[in-house]
C-alpha cells in the first residue's frame, strides 16, 4: 500500500489521483501508526517550510517519517516534501529539517531575478530536467531529459552531489531531483507532468 | 529554461464547452472532458475552465465536470467563474482543481485573495483581469463577465492582488477578446512588467504570430486562447512547431 502523508498542506488528492490512474491503490493519512505499516510512503505538500515542520511536529509525524525511512522502504518527497528532507530553509530560518540529506533550500535571488528582463519568483511552469543519473531505479524504461511542472521560490542546495539525480536551469542551475538509498525525491511535481511524471510514479510504485 | 505556456481555455456552459465572443453570443462546441483529453494529447501545458453558467443550483454541474476531468487528465488544471466563498474554492480544490480563478469575487471582497491565499497556498490562487482602454490611454477593470466597469486601474489592481497573495494573473483584454486581431501586447508589457508573478495573456488571438508577439513584445508568461483551438484552426503542436521556430522556449 502507498500512503500519503497528509499533515495539513496542500492538495493531495491529486498524487492520489495519479496513482489510482496508473492503477495502483493509496491511502491518506494523518495517522503515525499507518504510516509506519506503509510499504511506500509520499510525502507531498506545499506551503512555507516553517508551517509544513510545525505541522508535522503536531501531528506527531515528524518523527514517524524519519523512522520510516530508516527502514529502507521506499520513500518520496514531492516540491515542499524534498525541502523538508534537508536540514533547513532560509524561508524559515532556525526550523531543522527532516535532515534525511544533507543540505538546505535557498530562495531563488541575485542578478537574473532583479531588473526589467528578470526571471520571476516562484519559478512556476514547464522546465526541463537533466538526468545526470541514469541508474536511478525510479526510470524504469529508458529515461531522457524532460519537461516537468514546477511551483516553488527556494531550490535545494545539497553537500553531497552524488545525491543528485537531475539539475534544471532557471537563473543558475539548481538539484530538481534527489536520490538518497531509499529516499527520492523531486522538486517538480510527477503528478501534474503529464506522462513522464506518471512514468515517475509508476517507476516509484513498482520499486 | 522555463518554457513558455500554452493554454487552452474552455467556457463551461451547464456542463457543457461553449465558445465565447466578445463574451456574447454562445454557439456549443463540446464535451468538456472529451475536449480536455484531447488539449491533454496535443501537448497543452495546462488547461483553464471557466464556467460561465449564471445559476447558483449549477455549481454541482460543474463540481462534477471538475471531478471528471481530474480523473484523466495530469496536467495543471484551474477552474474558474461564479467563485464568492473560501467554501467554493475548497470545493473545486477538492473535486481535484489544481488552482482557482476569480474576478468579481476579487474585487468585491477585498480579504478573499489574501484569506484564500493563505489558506490554500499562492500556487492555486488565480486573479482574473478583464481590462479595457479609456479615453485617457490606461485600462480600466470590468466584472460581471465585462458588463460593469470598476473605478480601479488594471496596472494597480495586478500589483495589489500580487500583493494580497495572488499566484498568477489572468489577463484578458477586452477591447481584443473574441476579435482576432492580436494580443493588446500594451497592456500586457505595462502588467508583466508590474509584478512578479506569471501573467497569462488573454483575448485576440488569430494567427500564430500573434502569439510570438505577446510572448516575446509583451513578455507574457504564457498565452490563453479558446477559438483559436476549438474550431481546429490549430492544434497546440502547430503553436508549438510555430514558437520554436521563433526560438521561443515551449514543452514538447
Amino acid at each position: 500500500m502507498i500512503v500519503i502523508v497528509d499533515y495539513g498542506m496542500g492538495n493531495l488528492l491529486n498524487v492520489a489521483k495519479a496513482f489510482e490512474y496508473i492503477g495502483e491503490s493509496v491511502k491518506i493519512t494523518q495517522d503515525r501508526k499507518v504510516v509506519a505499516r506503509a510499504d511506500r510512503l509520499i510525502v507531498p505538500g506545499v506551503g512555507a517550510f516553517g508551517d509544513a515542520v510545525k505541522e508535522l511536529q503536531q501531528h506527531d509525524l515528524f518523527e514517524s517519517i524519519v523512522d520510516f525511512v530508516g527502514t529502507g522502504r521506499p520513500c518520496l518527497g514531492i516540491c515542499l516534501g524534498l525541502q523538508l528532507f534537508l536540514n533547513e530553509s532560509s524561508e524559515s530560518p532556525g526550523i531543522p529539517g527532516l535532515g534525511i540529506i544533507d543540505g538546505k533550500n535557498i530562495l531563488f535571488a541575485g542578478k537574473p531575478f532583479e531588473g526589467k528582463d528578470r526571471l520571476k519568483v516562484p519559478h512556476m511552469g514547464w522546465n526541463k530536467v537533466r538526468i545526470i543519473q541514469k541508474t536511478c531505479p525510479l526510470f524504469k524504461t529508458g529515461v531522457e531529459d524532460a519537461f516537468f511542472y514546477f511551483v516553488h521560490s527556494y531550490y535545494a542546495s545539497v553537500t553531497n552531489r552524488a545525491y543528485i539525480v537531475g539539475e534544471t536551469e532557471y537563473g543558475i542551475t539548481f538539484a530538481s531531483m534527489l536520490w538518497k538509498d531509499n529516499v527520492f525525491a523531486t522538486q517538480f511535481h510527477p503528478e501534474k507532468s503529464q506522462r513522464v511524471g506518471l512514468e515517475l510514479l509508476k517507476g516509484f510504485a513498482q520499486l | 529554461m522555463l518554457a513558455k505556456r500554452i493554454i487552452p481555455c474552455l467556457d463551461v456552459k451547464e456542463g457543457r464547452v461553449v465558445k465565447g465572443v466578445n463574451f456574447v453570443g454562445l454557439i456549443d462546441a463540446g464535451d468538456p472532458v472529451e475536449c480536455g483529453k484531447n488539449y491533454d494529447e496535443q501537448g497543452a501545458d495546462e488547461l483553464v475552465f471557466l464556467d460561465i453558467t449564471a445559476s447558483h443550483e449549477a455549481r454541482s454541474i460543474m463540481i462534477k465536470v471538475v471531478e471528471n476531468v481530474a480523473s484523466c487528465i495530469f496536467i495543471p488544471f484551474t477552474v474558474g467563474g461564479g467563485i464568492k466563498t473560501i467554501a467554493d474554492i475548497r470545493d473545486l480544490l477538492n473535486a481535484g482543481s489544481d488552482k482557482v480563478s476569480m474576478n468579481t469575487s476579487a474585487v468585491l471582497d477585498p480579504d478573499l485573495v489574501a484569506t484564500s491565499a493563505a489558506r490554500f497556498g499562492s500556487q492555486c490562487i488565480v486573479v482574473a483581469i478583464d481590462a479595457k482602454r479609456n479615453q485617457s490611454g490606461s485600462w480600466d477593470v470590468y466584472t460581471h463577465g465585462g458588463r460593469n466597469r470598476v473605478d480601479l486601474d488594471a496596472i494597480e489592481w495586478a500589483r495589489n492582488v500580487e500583493k494580497a497573495g495572488a499566484g498568477e494573473i489572468l489577463l484578458t483584454s477586452m477591447d481584443r477578446d473574441g476579435t482576432k486581431d492580436g494580443y493588446d501586447l500594451e497592456l500586457t508589457r505595462a502588467v508583466s512588467e508590474s509584478v512578479n508573478i506569471p501573467v497569462i495573456a488573454s483575448g485576440g488571438a488569430g494567427t500564430l504570430d500573434h502569439l510570438v508577439d505577446v510572448l516575446l513584445k509583451a513578455r507574457a508568461d504564457a498565452v490563453l486562447a479558446a477559438s483559436i483551438f476549438h474550431y481546429n484552426e490549430y492544434t497546440v503542436a502547430d503553436i508549438k512547431w510555430h514558437l520554436k521556430q521563433h526560438a521561443i522556449c515551449v514543452r514538447e
